[in-house]
């Protein structure tokens, strides 16, 4: 691993987690830790069809039972607007998000909420579920994205024509939307190209797989007040989605965000939450919701399957010389699919002249889908970094020097429209170039596989308090729920800027009552926004202090800096007085103008682009296909890495998903489109003995926008793996598969169309 | 879930009276490994549970007869835990150390794993190998039946009403005898077998096999005993020329469906490949 330099006293350094003994010792409060005086439980009642129209509901049995004090169905709920607002990295529509919550007219998928019963116990709450009448006609379903797209396919909604081609289609159908992003001219391209590959891929949905599942207490008073605890990865989006589609407002809903157990994009949305509020109005207790596995899997998540065409062609010297991409994704139920994203990233490792991508998003039934790890960029970047290695092959060169060769650098232009600034790509192969790993002979069966990964990463919006105590303490509250150690992270950045012990700081995630707004905890944004935030309410209350001491000074502010946690005389000039520390500055604080705080309410811009490059090693059983991952190492540029831990573990988690995504992963639905695998036995996430120790490389080229040079990290390491898993199962069996989830039974398929 | 009662009578002749008395409405709590997660499931709604861990005769491994009986309260982790037994019937113990993890382990039984009867159970194919019994108490006193006998399809079993099984029986070993078991799984644990296949066989002096059996577990609706591998082991060195016969009768033998697990296809290829390779490491341990 690289020297850190000794530019910081914490920044780099392991610090142990604010959070951690309350995890370990179970104190830490999660979504389903709350219990309040007179709570009730909630259950939901879900379609058992994949697609079908409710002609009635009859609830009257279920409200007659003993126990059973609230019964909402979408007639509690008013009508959304259709009005698209920011879910996560994507916009969403309300009216659908409503639907999603609870069906109002039609179910679109097995699994969709119909109506919600509170009652004063889980088994009371179940049973009334159970008399809840349904009357449906059911209609013909669609669930795979090519079908879906075939004209005699069912169609979900008649209102819905495909944006992004002109004119206006005449005819409803499930493609909601098509977009395109090019540079320069492919067909001249591919004219200069000696050799050119061209295949179809396939992926499949992916649920998120966090452990904890949705879970919430809310508490609404005869006033209107709203109180909502819940585990999610924004708890302002959880007030916004609620405020809007119970038309409540803001002001009156206060969200506590719970501990988190894992959200990786799958909590970025709502399902219990509105219902849990709409339940509590109606029987003026507080209600408990709680997911089951099984309503996890068919009511929440995944990210899209997706079919896929990839085109690329080089010249005998190794230059791209054209990149074609058609993406068709599955977006669930309802338009959304980050199939954007996914034609964004597609080829944006590399330093191409003619780029062409094209995506559609298609609805069909099953779940909506909701952000996952770079949301599409997985998918697309699977296509492309599987052909890169073929091209490589073709060539006969080395596939990390080919990835070098074409690899994106300061300046590149990239086909979505930016040109990259200081970015890593270059390094992150040069450092797997140089790792043992990529040198360590390979036995008979075995192969090895590369890939590169590329994800934006985001900024937005942030806040945080920096509050100077009477003792010298520091009290740092923030916004951004804690998802993979960033209150470890904000707590450095705070010490490093305030000079003082990383000890002396205690961060805590507040309730949208105490803080400002923050966007949801998602594109690998946290560290770097919440944590510029806290840099500049570290200085604005460092500003305030040096006020504090000119003024017992008697001197302009101006001549007093501060340094290493003490205000200090800018020079001999200014007088020859005694540092002061921040502890004594806090203990006058009373005499020199009252309380001590910084603040800082920002949107932060110039988040630094993030690149990965993988190494897979694998071994396959050529009579059981089944493949067994030998050596694995992600390899990534974090810009700089505020506690190399958490961000080794980002790396460490992103590649053990993107391995099950690549390996067993999939939904399986019997002929009536109903979800076969709910649970984590048949919908298979690797156990710890699927994977060899994961090796993660930090590389750091700092990026320049942020006061410590952080990059998001958390998204880019769940990019490479399918592809690189891929390449070297290629690589063991000399057969190039296009699908997946490789699971046992698909190789040996594959290996018998081969002999 | 309401009024489902709880027993844990100390002696066999209670457990038996409890579970003849509730008629049919009764279910033994072993392990639990299976019965909880189908209670908690709501697949079953039984009106009692017996559980037979507070009866002495369900404890202890011990060497009888040159053989070994086993409890029906004896978890995987403590037959792992015994030399003896894994000296002698490693496959058997493999198997029951195949299922779930080590905290499934500590609890989960050869018996609740035979009871439960699905055809992928892994510990099955090689007791049925290696030709185990089990002592069945009932209302009319204590019976032996063949292992094989009780699963009699997915989730059925052939005891009456009021029985229950207290031990399973190993039997005497020859020399150069042993056993394996192997099974397919799409990771590698926590998991149900796709495919399994038990081997057991006697080597005479010269190598030569002078008996054997062979069982594939998860490609029927009960496990299936390949009389044509077994035939194909006997007479041989358990050579390449034999273990490729033991893969095409095994293949053959097999009865699978596809379902969310695998394929037919997959699952009849991978029934002869385990087959034969359980073979060859029964031939391995028995030569040494
Ligand atoms: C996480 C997990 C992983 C698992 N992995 C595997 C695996 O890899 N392979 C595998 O085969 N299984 C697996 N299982 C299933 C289960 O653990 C096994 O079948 C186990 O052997 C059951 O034993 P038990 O003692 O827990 O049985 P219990 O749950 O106590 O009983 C199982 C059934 O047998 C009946 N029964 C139990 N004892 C007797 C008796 N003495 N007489 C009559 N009836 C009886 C019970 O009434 C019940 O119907 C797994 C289970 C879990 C929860």
């Amino acid at each position: 691993m690289n020297e850190q330099p000794k530019q910081f006293k914490w920044v780099g350094t392991r610090t142990i987690r604010p959070d951690g003994v309350d995890k370990v010792t179970g104190r830490a409060m999660y979504g389903a830790d709350l219990t309040l005086p007179g709570m009730l439980e909630g259950k939901v009642v879900r379609s058992p069809h994949a697609h079908a129209k409710i002609i009635s509901i009859d609830t009257s049995k279920a409200a007659a039972m003993d126990g059973v004090k609230a019964v909402v169905t979408a007639a509690d709920m008013p009508l959304a607007d259709p009005t698209p607002v920011a879910s996560g990295e994507a916009m969403i529509n309300l009216r659908d998000l409503s639907d999603n919550v609870i069906a109002r007219e039609k179910v679109l998928y097995e699994g969709q909420t119909v109506a919600a019963v509170a009652a004063t116990s889980a088994d009371i709450a179940e049973r009334a579920a159970a008399l809840i009448e349904v009357e449906y006609e059911v209609l013909p379903h669609v669930i795979d994205v090519l079908e879906a797209m075939k004209d005699d396919a069912p169609v979900l909604h008649d209102y819905m024509f495909t944006g992004g081609i002109k004119p206006k289609p005449e005819k409803a159908s499930n493609v909601a939307n098509r977009v395109e992003f090019s540079l320069g001219d492919i067909e001249a391209g591919f004219a200069a190209a000696d050799v050119v590959i061209e295949k179809n891929f396939t992926t499949e949905p992916v649920h998120q797989g966090y452990i904890e599942p949705h879970a919430v207490v809310a508490d609404m008073g005869p006033d209107g007040k709203v109180d909502v605890f819940c585990s999610s990865q924004g708890h302002f989006m959880v007030r916004a989605f609620v405020a809007g589609l119970l038309k409540i407002d803001m002001s009156k809903i206060k969200v506590t965000a719970a501990e988190i157990g894992g959200g990786f994009g799958g909590k970025t949305t709502v399902y219990l939450e509105p219902l849990a509020v709409m339940l509590s109005r109606k029987a003026g207790r507080p209600v408990r919701m709680v997911m089951s596995r099984d309503e996890v899997f068919r009511a929440s998540g995944p990210t899209s399957g997706a079919a896929l065409t990839i085109k690329m062609g080089a010249t005998k010297d190794g230059r791209i010389t054209a990149g074609d991409a058609t993406l068709y994704f599955q977006a669930g139920a309802w338009p959304g699919s980050p199939v954007g994203p996914a034609a964004m990233t597609a080829f944006a490792p590399y330093d191409l002249e003619n780029v062409k991508v094209v995506g559609f998003d298609v609805v069909s039934n099953r779940q909506k889908v909701v952000a996952y790890r770079a949301p599409g960029a997985p998918i697309s970047e699977y296509g492309v970094e599987s052909i890169m290695d073929e091209l490589a092959s073709e060539l006969g060169i080395d596939p990390l020097e080919f990835r070098a060769m074409n690899g994106a650098k300061e300046g590149t232009q990239a086909a979505y429209g930016v040109k990259f600034g200081t970015i890593g790509m270059q390094e992150t192969i040069a450092a797997a170039q140089a790792t043992e790993h990529y040198k360590i002979p390979l036995g008979p069966n075995q192969g090895r596989g590369v890939a590169t990964g590329f994800w934006f990463n985001i900024g937005g919006e942030s806040c945080a308090g920096i509050r100077i105590n009477e003792d010298g303490s520091v009290s740092l509250t923030e916004g951004s729920p804690d998802i993979g150690g960033s209150r470890a992270s904000m707590a450095i950045m705070a010490a490093e800027t305030l000079g003082i012990d990383v000890n002396k700081v205690k961060p805590s995630v507040v309730d949208t009552d105490a803080t400002g707004y923050a966007f949801v905890t998602g594109g690998s944004r946290v560290t770097f926004a919440t944590g510029m935030a806290v840099v500049d309410a570290s200085k604005a209350a460092i500003d305030e202090m040096r006020a504090r001491a000119a003024m017992i000074w008697d001197v302009d502010v101006d001549g007093v800096v501060w340094e290493d946690g003490h205000a200090k005389p800018a020079s001999t000039n200014v007088g020859d007085f005694e540092p002061m520390s921040l502890a004594e500055l806090a203990k006058v604080a009373n005499k020199t103008g009252g309380p001590i705080s910084g603040h800082a309410d920002i949107n932060a811009k110039g988040a630094g682009p993030g690149f990965g490059t993988h190494i897979c090693d694998v071994e396959v059983d050529p009579d059981t296909g089944f493949v067994t991952v030998l050596r694995y190492t992600a390899i990534q540029d974090v810009g700089r890495a505020i506690h190399p831990s958490y961000v080794e573990g980002q790396l460490q988690g992103g590649a053990a998903q993107g391995i099950g995504w690549a390996l067993n992963e999939e939904y399986i639905y019997d002929a009536d489109g109903k979800l076969e695998n709910p649970g984590f036995l048949d919908y298979r996430v690797p156990v710890a003995s699927d994977l060899p120790m994961i090796d993660a490389i930090l590389v750091e080229v700092p990026n320049p926008t942020h006061p410590f040079g952080v990059r998001g990290v958390g998204e880019v390491p769940i990019i490479p793996p399918l592809a690189a898993v891929n390449n070297a199962v290629a690589a063991a069996t000399g057969v190039r598969f296009n699908a997946l989830p490789l699971s046992p039974p698909a190789i040996l398929a594959g290996l018998a169309d081969k002999e | 879930m309401s009024g489902m009662r709880y027993e844990a009578p100390g002696s066999v002749d209670e457990a038996v009276a409890l579970l003849a008395d509730a008629n049919g409405a009764a279910r033994v709590l072993a392990g639990g490994t299976d019965l909880l997660v189908q209670l908690r499931a709501g697949m079953i709604s039984p009106d009692v549970v017996v559980n037979i861990k507070d009866i002495s005769e369900t404890h202890g491994i011990t060497a009888e007869g040159g053989g070994f009986r086993i409890g029906a309260s004896v978890s995987g982790a403590e037959m792992g835990e015994n030399a003896a037994l894994v000296a002698a019937w490693p496959g058997v113990v493999e198997g029951a150390e195949l299922i779930g993890s080590t905290q499934v382990q500590g609890r989960a039984t050869m018996t609740g794993n035979l009871c439960n009867a699905s055809p992928a159970a892994d510990g099955v194919p090689a007791l049925i190998a290696g030709g185990a019994t089990c002592t069945i108490a009932g209302p009319n006193g204590t019976r032996e039946a063949p292992v094989g006998d009780i699963p009699t399809g997915p989730g059925k079993t052939s005891l009456g009403n009021g029985e229950f099984i207290v031990a399973i029986n190993l039997p005497a070993r020859p020399a150069n005898a042993s056993d394996a078991y192997l099974r397919m799984i799409p990771r590698t644990e926590m998991d149900i077998a796709i495919v399994g296949a038990g081997v057991n066989l006697v080597l005479d002096d010269d190598g030569t096999c002078t008996a054997a059996s062979v069982v594939l577990g998860a490609v029927g609706p009960k496990t299936i005993t390949v009389a044509d591998a077994a035939a194909a082991l006997v007479g041989s060195k358990v050579d390449d020329a034999a273990l490729e016969a033991v893969k095409a009768a095994a293949s053959a033998a097999a009865t699978p469906i596809d379902d969310k697990r695998g394929t037919v296809a997959y699952r009849t290829k991978v029934a002869g490949v385990l087959a034969a390779r359980a073979a060859a490491i029964a031939a391995t341990r028995a030569r040494s």
